[in-house]
């Protein structure tokens, strides 16, 4: 059974975007990063460990009248390095890329250090270097090594 | 030197350190030279925190090079206060001068106020962050007393939380030193400053005890272990006890072995070690006015 076969377990979309291939397990973590919490009426499906031909398990998120920025496909590569993502126009793929992992992310992740000037009310975006594992804060050093979704900023 | 502003001593290659430090050195030699090179100049002192040494050294710097000091003064009496935005701050301030020392007590604040200013900016102290002033005497001080060849140095005392460690240690892998660090448990070294120094090419070895690596020493720098990084004061005082140096000490060290200490001190080198020929802790604090007389001059295109 191919993937496509299996991404009917979740509906399709009219228009919007289906993220496919996402490590199994962190699909919530990449409805953070879209900020969607369920409250602010989006409609949402996702398949959390489908079998996959590719990854053996993955979790897909199909999102309802949405595209994603640069700023929320770099901190996707973070957590799901090996993610598809497809726009849907009218039922169609129009658009299919993988993300790719940038050099640094800016906004969304917030430091972890709580005296950084980031978290301060300042007028300044948080912005991380990519390392080969985990990602850094440009201002304060600190690093991130594990559970980069916990530090996604909440609006 | 091809840097606009001083944030941290990790931007800083080995030939920039020796371009301030053979300044420095030229300007040790002869003052008078320099006495009127900047005239009319005015620096702007923005300190967030109280650190009335390093602003005392940094205007005692800019006026002898012939310039003078604009201070923001005390936080309290400023639109800080009054939750004026760090950004805001520094925006207002570099109308008034040809250049800004900052000290704050957030980590990152000096990068991000080269964000908002064109003025040349020398970071003073960032919270835990760097303070690359401070390595650069340091640096001096070593230069002047053991030299970078084949130098061993050894750093002891709070090396997680001791920012002028991380800024000296990262800045010895561009004179290739061997390090050892000399630390409780609990006080080793944080995981970002690992990761610099191993990327950096340098081995880190660890030790809990001094002992073991003192006859081997150079340079012995030592940092001081803070009451409140403990939990009570019976376990502050059995760590911190380890740690302490004293004249006898020095039996097991090198003739010429040069100890250092950013000060201020409180129990960590008995003063009995101060009138032996090892203890340069006060010319590492006099350093520091000739060591930002060179980096002020060369920000300011003195050597134009
Ligand atoms: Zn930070």
């Amino acid at each position: 059974m191919s993937d496509d076969d299996r991404e009917l377990r979740v509906s399709k979309i009219r228009n919007g975007t289906v993220i496919d291939h996402i490590t199994g397990g962190q699909a919530l973590n990449v409805l953070a990063i879209l900020g969607i919490n369920g409250s602010s009426g989006e409609e949402v499906s996702v398949g959390m460990n489908v079998p996959s031909d590719r990854m053996k398990r993955k979790d897909i998120v199909k999102v309802e009248g949405r595209e994603l920025s640069q700023n929320e496909v770099d901190v996707l590569s973070l957590i799901a390095p090996a993610a598809t993502i497809n726009i849907v126009r009218d039922y169609e793929v129009v658009e299919k890329h993988r993300v790719e992992t940038p050099s640094e992310v800016v906004g969304v992740l917030s430091c972890p250090n709580h005296n950084c000037i980031t978290t301060a009310q300042e007028p300044v975006e948080s912005r991380f270097e990519v390392l080969d594992e985990g990602v850094r804060c440009v201002y304060c050093d600190t690093i991130i090594r594990q559970n980069i979704a916990e530090h996604i900023e909440v609006e | 030197m091809r840097h606009e502003h001083i944030i941290s001593a990790k931007q800083l290659s080995r030939s920039d350190i020796e371009e301030v430090l053979d300044r420095a050195a030229e300007m040790a030699e002869d003052p008078q030279a320099v006495a009127d090179r900047h005239a009319g100049t005015l620096l702007g002192m923005l300190f967030f925190e109280p650190s009335t040494r390093t602003k005392m050294s940094f205007t005692a710097a800019m006026k002898r090079l012939g310039g003078d000091v604009v201070d923001m003064g005390s936080v309290e009496s400023s639109s800080v206060k009054k939750g004026e935005s760090l950004a805001d701050t520094v925006r207002v301030v570099e109308g008034y001068a040809d250049a800004l020392v900052m000290r704050h007590p957030s980590e990152g604040s000096a990068k991000m106020a080269t964000e908002f200013v064109d003025v040349p900016l020398i970071n003073a102290g960032d919270g835990a962050g760097q303070h690359p002033t401070q390595t650069l005497l340091d640096l001096y001080t070593i230069r002047e007393n053991a030299g970078f060849d084949d130098l061993t140095v050894g750093i002891m005392g709070d090396l997680k939380y001791g920012r002028t460690v991380h800024s000296l240690a990262h800045a010895l892998t561009e004179f290739d030193a061997n390090q050892h660090f000399v630390s409780p448990e609990s006080l080793k070294l944080p995981r970002s400053v690992r990761y610099d120094l191993h990327e950096a090419g340098a081995t880190i070895k660890e030790h809990t005890e001094l002992d073991v690596v003192l006859p081997e020493l150079d340079v012995l720098y030592v940092t001081r272990i803070q009451r409140e990084r403990f939990p009570d004061e019976s376990e502050y005082r059995e760590v911190a006890g380890e740690y302490q140096i004293d004249a006898e000490t020095m039996d097991g060290a090198k003739d010429d072995l040069t100890v250092m200490h950013p000060l201020p001190r409180v129990d960590e080198i008995a003063y009995d070690l101060d009138d032996t020929t090892h203890a340069k802790y006060f010319q590492q604090a006099h350093n520091g006015v000739p060591v930002r007389m060179a980096l002020l001059d060369l920000m300011l295109g003195g050597d134009q």
